[in-house]
Formats: C-alpha cells, structure tokens, sequence
C-alpha cells in the first residue's frame, strides 16, 4: 500500500478537535492506570481485607478501560486494520469485565459497609470502657478513704476524740482548708461554732438556727453545696488573696437525748441536727466531685453512729456507778431492818413469857371470883376487871401476832352482832376510869343505826376502846363525847381521804365513830407518827409513857374493815379528834313464810342472832305459848313465860325487851298492856309490847294502837318470820303486820 | 323389818297426812324448831295439844248439854281449841273449830252440837294418826336408825 509523506504547513479547524480529543484520551488512560497502583498500595497497608478476587477483577476493569481509551489515540486518523482488531479486542474484553465487575459490586457494598459500622461501634465501646475504668478507679480510692476514716472515727467511745478526729482526717483526706462542727444550744433555737479544724478559740460564736442556709442543710440528706459568704462559712478572713474556695454543708443526726436522760448534753426535746462545713482551700479552682460528696455523706453518717454508742456508754458508766450507790444504801438498810427485827422479836419474846401468863392467872381467878357471894356493887366491879383483862388479853395476843397483821394474813372474824349493846359495853368499861378523873362521858348512837350489824365484833370493840382510852387517858379534864352514826356518801367527800368513797348497799353500810376530848392535844406535824408502830418520840406529849402500839393496830385493824381512821388537832392544848369508818354487813331479813311446806333447815342456823335477848312470852293457850317458846329459844332468846295477865304483870322487869301477848281472849290482852305501861311509866327504856293474834280483823290492829302496843303479828309464826320479826322490831321499836 | 324400809313407810305415811290435808306447814315448822338443844320438842308439843283437847271436848260436851247454854263460854272453849290446833298445824281440826265459831255466835244449838261431833271426829282421827307415826318413829329409832330429816315433796 502508498502512504503519503507530505504534511500541510498550516492545520485546518478539525485538527484543533482532534488534539483536544488526543490530550483528553491521554489523560483518562493516566488516570484508570493509577487506580490500580491506589488500590494495591492500600489492600497491602490493610491487615485483613476480603474479596481480593474481586479486586483483581476491578483491577482488571480499570487497566482495560484505559487501554481503551489509549487505543483511541491511534484511531482518529486512518489507521491499519491491525489497530482495528486491537480496538474491537480490548473494547470486547472491557465490555466483560465491566459487567462481570457490577455484578459482583451488587454483593460486596453492602458488606463493606457493615464493617465499617462495626468498627465504629468498637470504638464507641473502647472509649466507654474507658471511662468506666477511670470510674473504678476512683471509687476505689473513695472506699479506702472512706474505710480508713472510719476506722479512725470509731476507734474512740470518747465525744470530744470523734468529732475532732472527724475533722481533722477529713481535712487531711479531702486537703481542706477549713472544717467546722455547729452543735445546737441548750436552748435549741441556735447553733454554736463547737470544733473547727484550725481555727483555735471557736467557744462562743453562734447563729440563728432558722437561717434559711441552715434550713436548706437540714431538710436534705445530702451534702449541699453553700455559699462562702453565708454566716456559718464565714470562720476568718480569707486566707488567700483572689477567691474563697467552694463550700459544702451536711447535717450530722443527733440523739434523741430525752431517751437518756443525758444531762452535759445540749438538751432538746426533739430529734436535731450538727452542721459540719467543710471548705475547700482559696486560690485554687477545685470543686467538688461527686465522690467527694458522697464520702463527705458517709463520713456524717459514721459520725452519728459513733456518737449514739458514746452517749449509750456514758449512760451505762453512769447507771453503773449509780446502781453501786444503791446497792450500798440497800446493804445499810438490809443491815437496820435485821438489827429492828431483831429488837422486835426480843420485845415479843419478852411480852409473850412476862406478861401472857400473868394475865391469864388475872383472868382465871376474876371467873372465879365472879362466882362467890359478892354485892350488886361488887359483881359489877369484878365484871369491868374481867372485861378488861380478856380485852387486854387480846391486845396481848393481837402484838404477838403483829406479823400477821403487817404482811396481811390476819383474818378478821365475822359474825352477826349487836351494835347497840356494843357501844353500851363500852360505856359500861370506860366509865369508871373516866369518873375517877373526873371526865364527863357523853355517847349518842344515831337512830337510824341499824342494831344488828355483820363483823368483828371483837376488834370493832377493840378499836372503839383504844380510842375512847386514849381520850380518857390523856384529858385532865372536860368531856369525851363518842358519837356513831351511818356516815352518808356525802360525808366522804373528805380532803384527808380522798380515794375512800366507798358506796352503801343493801347488804352492807358504813359505821362512822367519832371520838372528841378536850385533851391535850398533839402538834399537827407529829399527827403522822401517831399511827407508826413501835415508834416513840420524845416531843409527842400525848405518848409520855406509851408505845405508840394502840393507833398501829386500830388503823390495821380499821383497813382490814375496809375503813379508813384519821386524826384531827388543832395543837398542843386544844384536844384532840379521832375518826374512823368501818364497813359493816347487813344481817339478810328472810322473807315472811308464804310457803304451806317449807324444807328444813339446819337446826343451829342463825341460832346465835339473838343471843341473850330476853323476852316475855304471855299466852292462856299452853300449845301455843310452849310453841312460841320453842321458837324463840330456837333463835338464842332468853324466854320467860306466864299463862295469865296476873302472872305476866308479877312477872315483867325491865330486863325484859320484848313481851309478846295473846290478845285473843277478850279485854285481857289490851287491858295487860294499859297496865304494863302504867308500871313502867317513869322509864324510857320500857319493854317493846307485841300483840300475837289469829284474828284477821282491822278492828283488833285499831285497838293495838290504842292501848299503846308497839307491834302486831299474824299467828301462826313462822322461824323466818320470828327472825325477820324480832330484827325489825329491836331495828324500828314498831311492826304492825297488814292485816 | 329392816331399818331402810321402816324409813320409806314412815316418808309415804307423812307425806299422806299432808296431802291428805290433816297436818299444814305450821308442823314442818315444829320439826324445824327440834335439834340437839331440843331433841323430843315435837313430840311434847303434840303431847301438850292432846291433853288440852281432850279436856276442852269434855268442857264443851258438858257446857252444851246444859238447858241453858252459856254460849260465850262455849266460844271460849272453841277458841282455844282453835288456837291449839292451829299451833301445831292440826289444819282439820282448825277448820272445824272456825265454823264452830261461827255457830256459837248465832246462838244455835243444834248446829252447835252438829259441830262438836265433828270436832271430835277430826280430833279423834288426827290423834290416832300422829300416834301412828310417833309409832314409826320410836321403831325406826330402836332399830338403830335416825328420823328421815327430808321431806323433799310440796303440796
């Protein structure tokens, strides 16, 4: 083939295109050549890196894409078919690779694309993990300190050691500059500067504690950031020269002192709180960090523990030395009470040998005196000496058993007696001692007392004597008024007895014996000793030679009534008054017999009732009158009987108390009574004049009342009805029986 | 007889004179009054009403056969007699004596007489009866035993 070697000197409008296309094509082929060397450097810097087939295959794309374009250089003019074949080659092979290539892209990205999120989280990981071992490492820096302060804190029991070792590790472990304890005053309403870290003479200054600074503090749990200028921080002038440092205060729980009684203790009545500051040093830009905070929280806490078990110590040293006290004072009181027992049982000794035996011989021959020929005068006399010496007997016996009534196993002796006749019996002993000095003696017994009453009579009696002896013993002169009555529930209602308001009832009232003299009184201040037993004091005139036994025993005697026994005295010279209320029972009034069969009943019941009472029993009929003597003797009466008025009018004395008559038989019955008045007419104390009738008529109750009777009852008589009969009749002096 | 069964026939006998109205409470009242201090009271208040009725029914059979009858001793007579009776719980012989009472005070004669007889009658059986159970009594005692003390029945 020709070719042409001739060039233009000059090159038309293509050509410039053409070269454009040159430099262009000449570029692309640098560029996809490049790519590859980029790729391979960086796959080789990459440890790990998957899929290199596919970046053999992209390698191969980009080097074919830019022979592509290198071949393009040679076709812009006419060129030989060689060149031709070259082109459709590489264009054919590049067309391959650039599908195989996209289609192999489809599956990789997404891969490279996870790898890339993995790495990231990795990293986001490993910086956390990070800052997680700088925190544990800083609270177990936080621990040791809190563990050492701690242990320096509750190393001690002592107060003073704990707070100030708190301060001064504190200082220590955390670098303060200053750190100060507020404790509350007495009062409660402020808080005094107590211990301070450096500061030397903090006694004395103190602050209001309603600041709303100290509010703050108090009403949370944690340490609280304040600032430098408020009271409780502001301990000196700044140390530095620019800035204070920062500030933190928390509360440091107290005790509830009132619980321990701790005196020394700044006393509240209510749960309080210390202030502990701490400050961090001037000039410098620390702050605080959480677990500065938190060891400071800790630290509080520690502090308050220590100081309950401090407070719990000292309570127990001083209940220690206090129980020491005492157990002294109770081995001296040990060794009195035996050295006072001792004295009392030779002082029974002695009372039991040298006085029992004498009394009884007394009381022996006084019996037997009692039965030889002796004038009325003369029987009385023996009578009072026998009285009194079985009495005194019985004093005798009541001390030797004095432990019995002091630890309460005395009993007291019931029985049914009769009231009235015990206050005469006691008139009838006291008068003669009285009339020897001289003594009026003067006794009233309310009405309304009932006459037969349930008790002791024998102490009742007892108390009465000792009491009315006292007056009698110690009054030159004057009266003795002995005064008994039923004491109403108003009456008790009395200043020197308050818890005593016991209340009456059906079965039982309350005696009331007041005993006045004209005496020689008693100094109110010596009123309590009276009642000491075994007690005497020189300055009691009124126990010139006495022992002081007798009240002892009437008051032991009075409580074992359920009873209650005073003094009163206005002082030395102006007599004196004794009281006492005893409880007495109410003897049961049977009800009347109703029933046509009754059961019988044992045969000594209420037998004793009426013992010694004498009655006189007048009835014609001889079945009648020995049954109603039966029945009265059957109920302890002393019975005297007569078949006639004539015989009953011979009969009837003043010792009589009752005469019961059958009014019957015509006039006789009234006409009897007439007379019986007539022959007592000059005497208050007559006998009590009952009528026994069968007749049921209103007239023979209307012709009772006229002739001056003073009862009637329906015949037949029961027992019950005698009982309940005589009860009420000697009770009322009057029983007229519907009729 | 053994002692146990003398004890039944004696509670059945007395139990018989109460329902049967001849004896009332008065005379529980004189079994009550009988105890050691008085061991045979019943029996000599029972003893004492004998006697006096019997001389009183004798007063009153010569009082009433007189041509002129002196009623009020009559009336004195019965009353006593009531009186007695009614001591010991006769309550048969109370009730007789109180319609006799009445008679007398009419001045009736016949009914007088009428009422005698039935005094007697009523005495006479309440007599023979209380002998009966004394009787009982003292065999019950001699055989060793003790005089039932219960009579758990009311009328």
């Amino acid at each position: 083939m020709e070719s042409c070697n001739c060039i233009d000197p000059q090159v038309p409008a293509d050509d410039l295109l053409m070269k454009y296309q040159y430099i262009s094509d000449f570029f692309i082929a640098l560029a996809y050549f490049s790519i590859p060397l980029e790729l391979i450097y960086f796959v080789k810097k990459s440890a790990v890196f998957p899929y290199r087939w596919v970046l053999v295959q992209f390698g191969a794309f980009i080097v074919l894409c830019g022979a592509t374009h290198l071949i393009n250089l040679w076709t812009f003019r006419i060129h030989s078919r060689t060149v031709a074949v070259v082109m459709t080659t590489a264009k054919v092979l590049t067309a391959v690779v650039s599908c195989a290539t996209a289609l192999m892209l489809v599956h990789i990205i997404p891969d490279l694309l996870s790898v890339k999120t993995r790495e990231l989280f990795l990293k986001n990981k490993a910086a956390e993990l990070d800052r997680e071992m700088g925190l544990i490492r800083t609270q177990e820096e936080t621990g040791r300190h809190v563990r050492m302060l701690t242990h320096e804190i509750r190393s001690t029991l002592d107060r003073h050691t704990i707070l100030k070792t708190t301060l001064v590790e504190l200082g220590r472990t955390l670098a303060l500059e200053e750190c100060a304890l507020w404790m509350p005053t007495r009062t409660g309403l402020e808080l005094q500067l107590s211990y301070t870290l450096r500061q030397q003479n903090p006694v004395g200054y103190t602050v209001p504690i309603h600041l709303p600074v100290i509010n703050q503090v108090f009403s949370s749990n944690r340490a609280v950031k304040i600032s430098p200028n408020c009271p409780v921080a502001r301990l000196r002038p700044y140390a530095g020269k620019y800035m204070p440092g920062a500030v933190v205060a928390v509360r440091v729980p107290l005790l509830h002192l009132s619980n321990f009684q701790i005196y020394d203790w700044p006393e509240v009545s209510t749960r309080s709180y210390a202030l502990m500051v701490l400050m961090l040093p001037s000039d410098s830009a620390r702050q605080w960090h959480v677990h500065e905070l938190e060891l400071v929280e800790v630290v509080a806490d520690q502090v308050a523990v220590a100081l309950s078990h401090a407070a719990i110590l000292e309570e127990s040293m001083r209940a220690r030395d206090q129980l020491i006290e005492q157990n002294v004072a109770l081995d001296l009181a040990r060794r009195e009470a035996e050295t006072a027992i001792r004295a009392r049982n030779d002082f029974l000794a002695v009372m039991n040998h040298e006085m029992r035996t004498p009394m009884h011989a007394v009381i022996a021959l006084s019996s037997l005196l009692q039965e030889t020929d002796l004038t009325a005068e003369q029987r009385l006399m023996v009578e009072t000496i026998l009285k009194s010496s079985n009495l005194l007997a019985t004093l005798i016996n009541d001390v030797l058993d004095l432990s019995r009534l002091e630890d309460g196993s005395l009993q007291l002796e019931a029985a049914t007696f009769n009231l009235h006749s015990l206050f005469r019996e006691v008139l009838n002993l006291i008068k003669p001692v009285a009339s020897v000095k001289k003594l009026s003696l003067t006794s009233h017994v309310a009405s309304d007392l009932p006459m037969y009453a349930i008790g002791d009579e024998k102490r009742l009696m007892q108390t009465i004597l000792n009491v009315v002896g006292n007056a009698v013993k110690f009054s030159k002169e004057g009266c003795i008024s002995i005064t008994a009555f039923v004491a109403k529930p108003e009456s008790f209602r009395d200043a020197r007895i308050p818890d005593f308001l016991p209340v009456p009832s059906d079965n039982h009232f309350y005696l009331r014996v007041q005993v006045k003299d004209s005496g020689s009184g008693i100094n109110p201040q010596d009123i309590p000793k009276l009642f000491t037993k075994f007690a005497q004091n020189q300055s009691l005139t009124r126990n010139p030679a006495g022992s002081g036994l007798g009240l002892a025993i009437c008051r032991r005697f009075v409580n074992l009534m359920e009873g209650h026994i005073w003094v009163e005295s206005e002082g030395i010279g102006k007599g004196c008054t004794v009281t006492f209320i005893v409880k007495l029972g109410i003897p049961d009034r049977s009800n009347e017999f109703k029933l046509p069969f009754v059961p019988k009943v044992p045969g000594n019941h209420g037998s004793t009732n009426f013992a010694g009472l004498k009655v006189l029993v007048m009835d014609d009929n001889g079945v009648s009158r020995t049954v109603t003597k039966g029945l009265l003797m059957h109920l302890g009466c002393d019975v005297t009987t007569a078949s006639s008025s004539e015989e009953c009018l011979r009969v009837v004395s003043l010792e009589h108390e009752v005469v019961f008559m059958d009014v019957c038989t015509g006039l006789d019955g009234y006409e009897l009574a007439v007379r019986i008045h007539e022959k007592f007419t000059k005497h208050q104390d007559r006998p009590l004049i009952v009528a026994l009738t069968g007749n049921t008529k209103k007239v023979t109750k209307e012709n009772c009342m006229r002739v001056g009777m003073d009862g009637l009852i329906l015949k037949p008589v029961s027992v019950d009805k005698m009982r309940g009969v005589l009860s009420e009749l000697l009770e009322r002096r009057v029983l007229f029986e519907s009729v | 007889m053994d002692v146990g069964q003398m004890q039944r026939q004696w509670i059945d006998y007395t139990k018989s004179l109460f329902l049967e109205g001849f004896l009332d409470g008065q005379f529980l009242q004189l079994q009550q009054l009988q105890d050691e201090n008085n061991p045979d009271f019943v029996v000599e208040v029972v003893s004492l009403f004998f006697e006096d009725s019997e001389r009183l029914l004798k007063d009153l059979t010569f009082a009433l056969d007189q041509n002129g009858v002196d009623f009020k001793k009559v009336d004195a007579h019965v009353h006593q007699l009531k009186g007695s009776s009614s001591s010991i719980g006769a309550q048969r012989v109370k009730n007789a004596c109180i319609a006799f009472r009445n008679f007398c005070e009419e001045q009736n004669t016949d009914a007088c007489l009428r009422c005698l007889q039935q005094v007697k009658q009523e005495y006479c059986i309440v007599k023979n009866k209380l002998e009966t159970m004394f009787r009982l009594e003292q065999q019950i005692v001699a055989a060793g035993g003790s005089i039932p003390t219960e009579l758990s029945f009311i009328g």
